[in-house]
């Protein structure tokens, strides 16, 4: 029995949203008569952190507090229209959608603002506290929550925005058939280490190494919580998960979480994230969003990983050791591809 | 059907109520008492999300005959919280990120108090055989298993 450590390699170019036939997402804005900020979407938060971060977009838009924003998800009965959460679009059209629906109740804002002040609304900033002052004396203000109070009571005025973010449909060159279906792309280079065992055909992810260009980190913990947790998926997805094992035979298909694999936090693998932010222009304030590219370059640096420990090729998922075991029989053993000498776990 | 009266300890407090034969306590803890912070994953004892303590022992609520809990004390993630707020662990969950859809929480929670409870100073290995019955399917496990380790080194709270 000999444990043949491997490395693999994958890089994507990851699609954030989708153009064919417009990408809309839709978002209100509204105030409350006690300051407060409700932004109403029908996407829904599926764990990724969509709240947070179009929040925190709602909160830097208006200029008031995160804390005196709330966003109300996912009830396409009440909320504006959404294309949904998927295709990793949440932050980009969403946000893009929550930035000018914001910017419109900031300006009426403004203008309920300056009639108390009897200023003009032009000369009014915002300070991020809660407060609106006239610019470069800040003694002359009011705050945010006696100027929705005003409007609402006293000058009978909304504060409230609509907005809409659409990639319109790209026409295609009818001579080359040439198109932009994507106006967006993150970027993506992971690189996995592990062991195969040649006598079980078992595979342990040993390390991860990755680098994710994603714009701007909006929220940077939650970028790199959901870049963690989603490697976890792509290492489930390339070694573990399958409802149909022996496909296109269904025997032996799991039924519950007893009999279906997935890793488990005793299968914890070290991984090193380095986020390179470049500021995409037709972001939200610069962010792309990870979205589903957390997980994918996982499953092909996995395989490269196993080629390179054994040089077994497996072309389906997941790469179990059964398929591991016949691929080394087929090659009469195992068949370390090598490594470059200057890599951690490189040629023995 | 007869039901069966049972009375118990929940978060520190008297709860009484009339449970059909074979109710489960979770089912009782949701629908008969209101308490919706375990919550309902597999409902055959396969995920950890309707992890509860009783007795001080963590037990998957979803597969526990609501009977046998007669007179004994029962936990939730409800009670975790006090005058003086939030527990060191969902201090350390909050400010580790050791949550993203949240849904496993709280059986993490439950799972987590256990161990600190017998084992106020765990190792990295004991932390992740305490939660080897909980599934997250969001994280990966590492902000839960280095929240728990935080927790566990927080200054204690008297009472």
């Amino acid at each position: 029995m000999t444990l043949h450590p491997g490395r693999g390699f994958a890089a994507i170019n990851y699609p954030i949203g989708m153009n064919l036939g417009g990408d809309p997402s839709q978002a209100l804005v509204h105030s409350t008569p006690d300051g407060k900020f409700m932004v109403t979407l029908s996407a829904i938060d599926l764990g990724q952190g969509m709240k947070s971060v179009t929040r925190q977009i709602a909160a830097e838009a208006l200029g008031i507090p995160i804390s005196d924003v709330y966003v109300d998800t996912a009830d396409s009965d009440t909320g504006p229209h959404d294309m949904g959460s998927f295709a990793s679009r949440g932050t980009h059209r969403m946000g893009n959608a929550v930035i000018r629906a914001a910017t419109e109740a900031r300006t009426q804002m403004l203008e309920a603002a300056a009639e108390e002040l009897e200023v003009d609304a032009a000369d009014l900033v915002t300070d991020g506290k809660g407060n609106i002052h006239v610019r470069g004396a800040p003694s002359r203000s009011i705050t945010v929550a006696d100027t929705a109070v005003a409007a609402q009571f006293k000058q009978g005025r909304t504060l409230a925005g609509r907005g809409i973010f659409l990639v319109p449909l790209s026409d295609v060159d009818a001579e080359t058939g040439e198109m932009t279906p994507v106006s967006c792309f993150a970027h993506a280079a992971l690189i996995i280490d592990l062991t195969v065992d040649d006598e079980t055909g078992v595979v342990e992810v040993t390390n991860i190494n990755s680098a994710y260009e994603v714009g701007r980190a909006l929220n940077p913990k939650l970028v790199e919580q959901q870049l963690i947790g989603g490697a976890w998926m792509g290492i489930s997805h390339a070694l573990y998960e399958t409802t149909e094992p022996n496909y296109p035979d269904r025997s032996h298909g799991p039924e519950d979480f007893n009999t279906y694999l997935m890793p488990g936090p005793g299968e914890i693998v070290p991984h090193h994230i380095s986020i390179l932010e470049r500021p995409a222009p037709d972001a939200p304030y610069g962010g792309k969003g990870p979205g589903e590219m957390c997980a994918n370059p996982v499953l092909p640096a996995v395989a490269n990983a196993v080629y390179n420990a054994v040089g077994v090729r497996c072309d389906s998922l997941p790469i179990t050791p059964e398929k591991i075991l016949r691929g080394l029989k087929a090659n009469g053993g195992a068949r370390p591809q090598g490594q470059p000498l200057n890599t951690p776990g490189g040629r023995r | 059907m007869a039901k069966t009266p049972v009375t118990f300890t929940l978060n520190g407090r008297e709860a009484a109520t009339f449970v059909d034969p074979a109710a489960n306590l979770l089912d009782v803890l949701r629908r008969g008492l209101g308490d919706l912070s375990p919550k309902y994953g597999c409902g055959q004892g396969t995920c950890g999300a309707c992890t509860v303590l009783i007795d001080g022992e963590p037990h998957l609520s979803c597969v526990t005959l609501a009977e046998t809990i007669e007179g004994r004390t029962v936990e939730t993630t409800n009670g975790l919280q006090d005058s003086a707020g939030l527990h060191p662990l969902q201090q350390a969950f909050m400010d580790g990120f050791a949550a993203q859809c949240g849904y496993c929480t709280p059986g993490m929670l439950m799972a987590a108090k256990a161990l600190l409870d017998r084992n106020p100073s765990p190792s990295r290995e004991e932390v992740i055989d305490a939660i080897a019955g909980n599934v997250c399917r969001c994280t990966g496990y590492e902000p839960i298993v280095d929240a728990i380790l935080t927790a566990a080194r927080a200054p204690r709270r008297t009472g």
